[in-house]
């Protein structure tokens, strides 16, 4: 009885601000403020970069949580702290880091500029790099454990069926840890989706170009509320539905390898 | 391809082993070092208790365990020798495994099970599915290829694992307890399919059991390990007859004893004596079955020769009878009727009297464990 009026204001802190969210939304107007070109735009740039970033996160993390869970190296541990550091840092300082090394006056920046002449801050580039640089941890923690958790002795019984190490990894391994693979991805693509503090400061505000679903909101509220209002649902519902499909396959007894 | 004249050619000089090995694995606290060899065509059995290696030495033959010294020459290629520095990965030996729990992939059907080591091997998907049906017909099993192996029983994911690995038609075949995962009635069944499929392979195969009926029935040719040791090697017949060691007897259910012998009379090593139908000199061995002694309640008279005093340690159901503990000057098992347990009054802690005769007594010469296989057994 004692957690009871806790729990409870608990779970109205939680579902009080949703629910103002839904309360004070310009209902009648919605649908024209929906088909306003700039929400459209912001919706389709934020669906497409989180979309890249995650790619680009699979590309690289699948591999680099392999390394993680099946190699032994000295230093490992240090590494897989640093893997998870974005995961704690303040986003915003994740973009400066960023602007640091990759600004036109960066480490690589400055050479990426002077050998291909390509600068990547406030490019959409820029954005993709923002929101895969804070949601690639996600991705990686999430395949490492799918990983850890995989029998092992399947890969050796590959290995004495003559499969190498990569017919192995395609045919086998990725297989039985896939549905780990694709939770960690969705994971992946929320936190990208939502990206704001890197991205704001390395990539900026231009619209159609860097400004995303998250960045708008937030420039929105300071001259038109309303229309932060309509922003905001819409990320809402993108949420929600992310996390429902995730209960739906992966979160609810659907660990069946 | 027939296996019947592949098994006639092993009987004359043996062409190149399927393996020829000498395996030392060096882990804390144990010490595996044994030597192998199987011809093309020959099941040999590596027999013994949990924990005596044998399940370290299948995988160093498949190159899943690093050797600490020695060699593993598979068909005349060495695969793996530390001091010359060769080493070859699993996936290019040429062996097949079936695993205990047959670690059939869970995600792929039984067809693709099967096709997985052809399709591993460059075969063309389409190719490598049609070869894998005539094998899981072969196991009998051609009505289950889209199934998934968790809606297998168990003794048709351990037929699906055969398939699966005699699909590559390797030159060594390793099994790792294939039947102990089964319960008792699909056992008996898969057991003779088993010895069915391994005698008509025309490579070698090395089965690794605690189980001496699975040992029997699947082997040419039977090896003892205990303690990361080889300790008996020969047919099952040799190693009933004359077991060397406690397990050994234990597995084939002898009372077995070492001593000293003089003629009739043979000094136990626990200073008990025995008077022996065999006359023999220096160490021997000497055995008889729990069913030669009788037990008495009073001291018996007339023709026993061996006849002590013990003390009933524990009397379980064996069979029909029942088996008897005695504790004493010779620890020994005595197989009795219900019926004379029931006359005796018999219950632990009481005292009663053993007796066995002479000629229910065999002995033979001990040979000392060795660290060879015994490879000069004649193959029947």
């Amino acid at each position: 009885m004692v957690a009871v009026v806790p729990a409870l204001l608990g779970l109205a802190f939680l579902v009080l601000p949703l629910l103002g969210l839904v309360i004070r939304a310009p209902w009648p107007t919605l649908p024209e403020r929906l088909a306003e070109p700039g929400v459209l735009t912001a919706l389709r740039l934020s669906l497409q970069t989180a979309t890249t970033a995650t790619a680009a996160c699979l590309l690289v993390g699948v591999p680099l949580a392999w390394v993680l869970a099946r190699t032994r190296f000295p230093g490992r541990q240090l590494v897989r702290a640093l893997v998870t550091v974005p995961m704690v840092l303040p986003p915003v300082v994740g973009g400066v880091a960023l602007l640091l090394v990759f600004g036109r006056r960066g480490v690589v920046g400055s050479w990426l500029d002077s050998t291909f002449g390509v600068t990547l801050p406030f490019t959409t580039t820029a954005v993709v790099m923002a929101q895969a640089f804070v949601a690639m941890p996600f991705l990686v923690i999430a395949v490492e454990g799918a990983l850890r958790g995989a029998d092992t002795r399947y890969e050796e019984a590959a290995a004495t069926l003559g499969a190498g190490r990569w017919t192995t990894f395609r045919r086998v391994t990725l297989p039985l840890v896939a549905p780990g693979v694709a939770a960690g991805a969705v994971l992946c693509w929320a936190r990208a989706l939502g990206e704001f503090g890197a991205t704001i400061t390395f990539a900026g505000n231009f619209p159609g170009r860097t400004q995303t679903m998250p960045v708008a909101v937030y420039l929105a509220l300071e001259t038109e509320p309303e229309a932060a209002i309509v922003l905001s649902l819409v990320l809402l519902v993108v949420s929600i539905a992310i996390l429902a499909s995730l209960r739906d396959k992966w979160l609810t007894g659907g660990s069946a390898a | 391809m027939s296996a019947g004249a592949n098994r006639t050619a092993s009987t004359t000089p043996a062409p190149v082993p399927a393996l020829d090995a000498r395996l030392t694995v060096d882990r804390p606290g144990f010490r595996l070092d044994i030597a192998l060899t199987v011809a093309p065509g020959e099941v040999v059995a590596l027999l013994g208790p949990n924990g005596a290696g044998k399940t370290t030495a299948l995988r160093a033959v498949a190159g899943l365990v690093h050797l600490s010294a020695g060699h593993v020459r598979l068909a005349g290629t060495t695969v793996d020798d530390p001091t010359e520095r060769v080493w070859v990965p699993p996936e290019r030996r040429g062996i097949g495994v079936v695993f205990q729990d047959y670690l059939l992939f869970p995600h792929l059907s039984a067809l693709d099970n099967v096709a997985f080591g052809l399709r591993s091997r460059g075969v063309a998907r389409q190719r490598a599915r049609a070869v894998a049906a005539g094998w899981l017909d072969r196991v009998a099993l051609g009505h289950c290829a889209r199934r998934r192996p968790r809606q297998l029983s168990g003794g048709q994911a351990q037929r699906v694992a055969l398939a699966r690995a005699l699909a590559v038609e390797p030159t060594l075949l390793l099994l790792d307890e294939p039947l102990a995962a089964l319960d008792a009635g699909t056992r008996v069944d898969t057991r003779a399919e088993l010895h069915r499929h391994l005698a008509a392979h025309a490579g070698g195969a090395l089965v690794v059991t605690h189980d001496p009926l699975d040992a029997a029935i699947l082997a040419d040719r039977l090896i003892v390990v205990e303690d990361g040791r080889i300790v008996q090697a020969g047919d099952a017949v040799t190693i009933t007859a004359q077991p060397q060691t406690d397990y050994v007897a234990r597995l084939v259910g002898l009372n077995l004893y070492r001593g000293h012998a003089d003629g009739h009379a043979v000094a136990l090593d626990n200073g008990f004596k025995l008077t022996v139908d065999d006359r023999h000199q220096g160490g021997v061995f000497v055995a008889f079955r729990p069913a030669a002694v009788a037990l008495h309640q009073f001291q018996p008279e007339g023709s026993p020769r061996n006849v002590w005093q013990a003390t009933v340690t524990g009397i379980q159901h064996h069979g029909d009878n029942l088996r008897v503990q005695l504790g004493g000057p010779l620890p020994a098992a005595a197989d009795i009727t219900p019926d004379a347990a029931a006359q005796l009054r018999l219950a632990a802690g009481e005292p009663v009297w053993a007796a066995v005769k002479a000629t229910e007594i065999r002995a033979y010469a001990s040979a000392e464990p060795t660290g060879t296989d015994g490879s000069e057994q004649e193959r029947p």
